[in-house]
């Protein structure tokens, strides 16, 4: 018997899925079926780079197809919706895949229609998001035109694809702005839903910090109710405003549209519920979720997928023999955080514990919350290292699944 | 862990004031708990939230946030912040005796 095995999404958690598994099982086997709307491999890290003209787009998209092993088929096609009770998808072309089991890695989608005004008159104007490739590259020339004002950075509110963007745009503008020497002449602000600059407290007092020697404004506890792209201004359910000349929002964040309408499989905003620690799904058994697409309390981030792959193959193949599932995943979480003039801070964490000081991966390593040249050198280094390593799903030389702990000071 | 006292009953609660067993809850608490978040009566619409989120808690093992409140309980995140000021997740999660929503990682 062969086994079917159909992956919903060919971005970093459906290609590196597909070939760990095309690695480890023959086509005779297991037949690996992965499906996505468009042919478009986006590196979303390179996005925070484009508007500050560091990257371009077309130097950050490859062919979606390309990335994915021999062996595997990819469709691409819109998904309709999956039928839980008939372990089948059906896509808008009409075709119908059966499955045995199901992968659901289609990450997560902007949602900027759900906040009043976001979309309406200034927006790609004054008010742009840099989550897309063509918002970022919007917004270089609108950063390119800009040489006084307020420059206002703001999250709608939490989830959001990594969490630590908006904060490194911050300190990018910074930097780009005292490279023109017109820093005095820009106003920068960072308003946030959170009590403070990030969502674990360690972290957040130093990027605070670092926010405040930078002259960067900081108002927490800020949750747009609206944006008011003629007026120029964000609006608080609180009543409270954040005037603005130019607006880099990053709007509220929901899964894919085809989990809403497929009865039973997501939740109000469309991620689906899966357990934490296994990352099969709550909703069916034989469904499992890797990446943004999940309801799993860690970031979402592409490091986070990367080292949830492991325990996802190894629990598929765990559910196809019948046995119980490793409960492994750990929430490892590992960011680079670009601080702006050549150097970079990098956090590491997992569930329990909070991102504090040392060396990652060990007693020997880069340094962790501290900025330095050698983590900025490490950021550019992994654009490489994703499409020739992490996406073929192999396994990083002296960079294990499991957070590592050796070279952490207790916090 | 802390104890606190609410309509006569000492119950566990943590260092933010959110019940650490949602059982200890009872209806009778929820006026004190209000007013120590400046909320000084709780209309049927502040109930209406106040059940959804506890059904939500023991429904899925973790309150609703702002924008799941506003989607699921038939109460605007507009109204919700007119009825919970502030941070209604949270405030709405205290009074309902359940432990803080984890929705913001």
């Amino acid at each position: 018997m062969v086994t079917r095995v159909v992956i919903l999404g060919a971005g970093t958690g459906g290609t590196l899925t597909a070939n760990r598994l095309r690695r480890r099982h023959s086509s005779s086997e297991m037949e690996i079926t992965v499906v996505d709307q468009d042919d478009r491999h986006v590196y979303q890290p390179g996005l925070l780079f484009v508007p500050f003209g560091m990257t371009h787009p077309a130097d950050i998209v490859r062919p979606r197809a390309r990335q994915l092993h021999d062996g595997v088929t990819f469709v691409e096609d819109l998904i309709d919706r999956v039928d839980l009770e008939a372990g089948a998808v059906h896509l808008a072309g009409g075709a119908v895949l059966g499955y045995d089991v199901l992968v659901v890695a289609t990450g997560a989608r902007l949602v900027p229609e759900e906040t009043e005004g976001l979309t309406g008159p200034g927006w790609m104007d004054k008010v742009f998001t840099f989550y897309t490739p063509e918002g970022a590259a919007a917004l270089a020339a609108a950063l390119a035109a800009f040489d006084r004002g307020r420059l206002v950075v703001n999250v709608v509110d939490m989830p959001i694809k990594c969490p630590v963007a908006p904060l490194e745009f911050c300190f990018l503008a910074d930097w780009y702005f005292t490279e023109r020497g017109i820093r005095d002449e820009v106003q920068i602000t960072y308003a946030t839903p959170l009590d403070g600059a990030f969502t674990k407290r360690t972290a957040s007092e130093a990027l605070g910090g670092m926010l405040e020697e930078r002259n960067i404004e900081l108002v927490p506890d800020f949750n747009t109710g609206e944006v008011d792209g003629t007026g120029g201004r964000l609006v608080g359910y609180d009543e409270r405003e954040v005037p603005f000349d130019l607006a880099v929002v990053v709007p509220l964040h929901g899964g894919a549209e085809y989990v809403g309408r497929s009865p039973g499989l997501g939740d109000a905003v469309d991620f689906v519920p899966t357990d934490e620690r296994t990352l099969q799904s709550t909703v069916a058994p034989n469904v499992f979720v890797i990446g943004d697409a999940a309801t799993v309390p860690t970031s979402k981030a592409g490091s986070v997928t990367h080292f949830e792959g492991e325990t996802l193959v190894a629990n598929i193949e765990h559910y196809l023999a019948g046995e119980s599932l490793e409960a492994s995943f750990d929430g490892h979480a590992n960011c680079f955080i670009e601080t702006g003039f050549h150097k970079a801070l990098l956090i590491d964490f997992n569930y329990d514990t909070e991102p504090g000081p040392g060396h990652y991966p060990g007693r020997v390593g880069l340094p962790l919350l501290k900025e330095s040249r050698l983590n900025h050198l490490g950021k550019l280094l992994f654009q490489s290292v994703y499409w020739h390593s992490l996406l073929p799903g192999r396994d990083l030389p002296g960079v294990g699944s499991a957070m590592p702990t050796a070279g952490k000071r207790a916090v | 862990m802390t104890t606190a006292t609410f309509a006569g009953t000492p119950v566990d609660t943590n260092d933010e004031g959110f019940f650490t067993d949602p059982d200890q809850w009872t209806e009778a608490m929820a006026p004190e708990l209000a007013r120590d978040a400046d909320i000084d009566e709780l209309t049927d619409r502040h109930w209406q939230v106040i059940r959804f989120m506890r059904q939500e808690y023991f429904d899925k093992g973790t309150g609703p946030t702002v924008r799941i409140l506003g989607k699921s309980s038939g109460v605007s995140v507009k109204e919700l912040y007119q009825l919970f000021p502030k941070a209604p997740a949270k405030t709405a999660a205290r009074i309902a005796g359940i432990p803080k929503p984890r929705g913001c990682i």
